[in-house]
C-alpha cells in the first residue's frame, strides 16, 4: 500500500515552523519502502490552514515537520494523519530515517 | 547580520516542544575580542509573556475612563475616583480650561452605581438667567407667556442619575439660592408650581473660576461652595504634569495618524523639544489640537517644527502666551504657595518634590522613592539629573 508523506521545507531542511513554510515536499512510498514519486509544491503564501487543507486534499498519511501549533497538530491527528513534529535536519536524511522506520518525534539529525 | 552592525532586537514568536506559541524578543549581538576582532554572535531569546501581561496592567494603570496620565498628581486622583464614585456626595471639580473636567465628571458617573441612570449636562454659562431656571427646575403650564405645557427640567430628567453643572461660577445669584435649597432637602420646585418634587440626583459641578474669590467679591453665595464642596477635586494644569505631556503626545499622535490614515513615524527631535517645552495654557485640549493640526499638515515621514502651529515656533508669541498663561489662568483654588509652584517649570517642581520626599524620608532613598511612587532606579536617575546629593 502506498503511503504519502508531506514535509514542509526551508531550503534543504525540514522547515522549523509548520505555519511559516512556503514549500513542501510530497513523497509517495510504496509497500516495499521504495520512493515511487517525489514532488515539491511551492505555496503562494505561508499559512497553516492552507497547509492543512492541502494535506487533506492530497490524502497525506504522514506529516514530518518542525514546530507546529497545538491547534493544527490536534486537527491533523483528528483527521487520522500521523504527525511527527519537532524534527530537525536535512530532508533527505529525515526521509531516509523515516523509510528505515527509525524516525521519532523530536529527532535532530544535523 | 553584517559584522559591523550594532546589536539588533526583534519581536516575534516561537513554537516550543509543547506546541505552544510563545511571544519572544530576540536579540542578536556581535561578540568581539578586546582588540575588536569579531568572535561570533550572541543570540538571546527572551520569553515576553510576563512582560506582555505587565504592559497590559500598566496601560490600565495609566488610564481611568478616558483619562491618560502617569504623573503622581493624576495617579492620586485615579486612586480616589472609584471611592468617590461609590458615594452620593456632591463633587466640585476645579481646574483650568482643557484639563478634562467634563471627562472626570463622566468618569465619576460611570464608576458610580448610578451609571445605569442618566448623565445630564447643563452649561450654566450658555443660557440666559430666565431660561436657565426653567431649564434646570422645569416649569408649570401657564407659568409665563409661552409656557404652553409642563416641562420637567433637567433635575427631574436626571432622577436616579447624575446632574453635571458646567461653569457653576456663571450661575446667577438668584438661581444659586434655589440650588442651595435643592442641595439641602433634595426637593425641586418647578417655576409656577406650588408642589415640590423629590428627586434623587447626584450633583457634580465644575468651574474654572476661583469660587473663594467670587465669594469675596459678592458674585457667589458664601454658603453654596460649602455645600458643593463635599468632595473637591482639583485637576492640575498640564504644565505641572510634566511626564504626561509625552504620554499624551504619543496617545493623540497614534489616534490621529490611524484616524486620518497617515503614515507618519513620529515627531522629530526638534519638534518634540518644542512640544515638551511649551506651557500649554489651553492644557490637554490645546495639546490635542496641536497634534491634530501637525498630523494633518505633515506630508513627510516625521513631524518637523514647521508642521507645528506657527505660534509654537514663533518665540515672541510664545513668550506672550507664557506670560498670558500666568496672568489669566492661575488655578482657581490654590494657596499662595501653590500659585508660586505653578510658575515654576516642571523640572523645578520635580526637583522640589524629590527634595521634599528625601527630607520626609530622612534621606532614605528607597523610602523617598516609595513616597514619590517611583522605583529606586528612577529616583536615582532623576537625582543625578538634577544634581541632588542625598
Amino acid at each position: 500500500m502506498t503511503r504519502k508523506v508531506l514535509i514542509p521545507l526551508y531550503g534543504n531542511d525540514v522547515a522549523p515552523r509548520f505555519d511559516l513554510a512556503t514549500e513542501v515536499l510530497i513523497v509517495s512510498i510504496g509497500a516495499d519502502d521504495v520512493v515511487e514519486d517525489e514532488r515539491t509544491v511551492v505555496l503562494p503564501h505561508a499559512s497553516a490552514e492552507d497547509l492543512c487543507h492541502l494535506i487533506l486534499t492530497e490524502n497525506i498519511g504522514v506529516v514530518i515537520c518542525g514546530g507546529i501549533e497545538e491547534e493544527y497538530y490536534r486537527y491533523l491527528k483528528w483527521k487520522k494523519v500521523t504527525v511527527l513534529d519537532s524534527v530537525m535536519g536535512p530532508f533527505d536524511r529525515v526521509l531516509e530515517r523515516f523509510e528505515e522506520g527509525r524516525l521519532r518525534e523530536g529527532n535532530i539529525l544535523f | 547580520m553584517p559584522e559591523e552592525s550594532e546589536p539588533t532586537c526583534l519581536e516575534g514568536n516561537i513554537i516550543n516542544r509543547d506546541s505552544k506559541k510563545i511571544p519572544v524578543r530576540i536579540t542578536f549581538a556581535p561578540v568581539r575580542s578586546l582588540d575588536g576582532k569579531l568572535l561570533g554572535f550572541l543570540e538571546t531569546v527572551e520569553d515576553t509573556r510576563v512582560l506582555q501581561e505587565l504592559s497590559k496592567k500598566i496601560v490600565q494603570a495609566y488610564s481611568f475612563g478616558d483619562f491618560i496620565a502617569r504623573s503622581p498628581q493624576m495617579e492620586r486622583i485615579f486612586q480616589i475616583l472609584p471611592v468617590i464614585g461609590q458615594t452620593h456626595s456632591s463633587v466640585l471639580i476645579t481646574g483650568e480650561t482643557g484639563t478634562g473636567k467634563d471627562l472626570l465628571a463622566e468618569a465619576i458617573h460611570q464608576t458610580s452605581n448610578r451609571n445605569k441612570g442618566p448623565f445630564i449636562k447643563v452649561n450654566c454659562g450658555a443660557l440666559p438667567e430666565t431660561l436657565l431656571e426653567s431649564e434646570l427646575f422645569g416649569h408649570q403650564k401657564g407659568a409665563f407667556t409661552g409656557a404652553v405645557e409642563n416641562k420637567p427640567g433637567r433635575f427631574r430628567l436626571a432622577h436616579n442619575g447624575t446632574l453635571y453643572l458646567i461653569e457653576i461660577g456663571d450661575l446667577p445669584l438668584a438661581l444659586q439660592v434655589k440650588l442651595l435649597t435643592f442641595l439641602d432637602d433634595k426637593i425641586i420646585y418647578p417655576l409656577g408650581s406650588t408642589k415640590g418634587y423629590q428627586v434623587d440626583v447626584r450633583m457634580i459641578a465644575a468651574t474654572h473660576r476661583n469660587l473663594e474669590l467670587m465669594v469675596r467679591e459678592g458674585l457667589f453665595r458664601e454658603d453654596l461652595p460649602f455645600r458643593l464642596n463635599v468632595v473637591r477635586i482639583h485637576l492640575p494644569p498640564l504644565r505641572e504634569r510634566g511626564e504626561d505631556i509625552r504620554l499624551l503626545l504619543d496617545h493623540f499622535f497614534h489616534t490621529f495618524t490611524s484616524r486620518f490614515g497617515k503614515r507618519i513615524r513620529g515627531f522629530s527631535n526638534k519638534a518634540l523639544r518644542i512640544l515638551l517645552e511649551y506651557q500649554y495654557p489651553g492644557n490637554v485640549r490645546e495639546l490635542r489640537n496641536i497634534v491634530e493640526y501637525a498630523v494633518n499638515i505633515c506630508l513627510e515621514e516625521q513631524i518637523q517644527p514647521e508642521h507645528l502651529p506657527a505660534y509654537l515656533t514663533d518665540i515672541e508669541s510664545w513668550n506672550r502666551v507664557e506670560s498670558g498663561a500666568e496672568h489669566q489662568t492661575a488655578p482657581p483654588s490654590q494657596t499662595d504657595q501653590e500659585d508660586g509652584e505653578a510658575n515654576l517649570n516642571w523640572a523645578a517642581i520635580e526637583r522640589k518634590m524629590i527634595i521634599e520626599a528625601l527630607v520626609k524620608a530622612k534621606g532614605r532613598r528607597s523610602k523617598a522613592a516609595a513616597l514619590l511612587g517611583w522605583g529606586r532606579s528612577t529616583l536615582w536617575r532623576k537625582m543625578k539629573q538634577f544634581g541632588i546629593d542625598a
